[in-house]
């Protein structure tokens, strides 16, 4: 089943980075799609790690809403750079989601929104890096912590 | 029509560049790396973001627009783990971030 969905994935990604639609083409695609397939099925890389397929029915939600708080990051990330008033904090963080993906999601997250860096992982701590106490604020109110353990459904 | 998509793309454009000069500002006048890393993060989300948009109102709905926002995809994907691969190198290596630290540290 999964198998399926990757090769779907794959030969849609040909499909739009190709442009040509020859029967020539279209078939070497096939091909080299189910090739991959088969060599990510041999090596067991086809699991809830590799496939992160249950994010898909929430994840355009919280992509939109990531947009939207990295909007605002980088706003006040730029009036603290024209303003000059840095005062850098680091702190530790919480997590309560289940999968290892889920947590390197949150990571990714955190790093992703200018004006907090990850800076180290252990089992259920991230130790932050803020620009500012705004920042470092917004972090501790755990709300991306919340989206993010919602996007992973297991709970 | 034209025009007005060439306005859209001067904006972003602009936007974007203004971003991009904010971050390499940033990169010269924050105190140490840590903080350096912020400024960085706003010129590989913000720049590229902005710069991506505002190619997409050129391009129209073609297959370009589609290798654009796989483009602005994996950058996406993959800046954060550079960001964060330079600031726990600095970690391992017992460099202590400037300020404050609030409760234990790992």
């Amino acid at each position: 089943m999964k198998s399926f969905i990757l090769f779907f994935i794959l030969f849609s990604l040909w499909l739009l980075m190709s442009g040509h639609y020859n029967v020539l083409i279209v078939s070497l695609g096939i091909i080299s799609c189910a090739f991959c397939v088969y060599v990510a099925k041999r090596g067991k890389l086809i699991d809830d790690e590799g496939l992160p397929i249950f994010f898909m029915p929430r994840l355009l939600n919280y992509l939109i809403w990531l947009f939207k708080e990295i909007l605002k990051s980088n706003l006040s990330t730029a009036k603290v750079i024209i303003n000059g008033k840095v005062e850098p904090e680091t702190f530790t963080v919480k997590t309560s989601q289940v999968t290892d993906v889920a947590k390197v999601t949150y990571a990714n997250s955190i790093t992703l929104t200018p004006g907090t860096v990850t800076t180290k992982i252990q089992k259920g701590v991230f130790e932050v890096h803020a620009l500012n106490s705004d920042f470092g604020n917004e972090v501790r109110t755990s709300e991306m912590d919340k989206k993010v353990t919602w996007l992973e459904g297991k709970k | 029509m034209e025009l007005i998509l060439d306005i859209f793309t001067s904006i972003c454009f602009f936007i974007g560049s203004l971003s991009i000069i904010i971050g390499a500002c940033g990169l010269i006048k924050l105190p140490d790396v840590f903080s350096r890393i912020h400024a960085a993060g706003m010129i590989d989300t913000g720049g590229t973001a902005f710069f991506i948009l505002g190619m997409i109102f050129q391009t129209g709905w073609s297959l370009i627009t589609v290798k654009l926002i796989l483009i602005g995809v994996f950058i996406f994907f993959t800046s954060p783990v550079t960001s964060h691969v330079t600031a726990n190198l600095a970690r391992q290596k017992n460099i202590l971030p400037v300020g404050k630290k609030i409760g234990k540290i790992l």
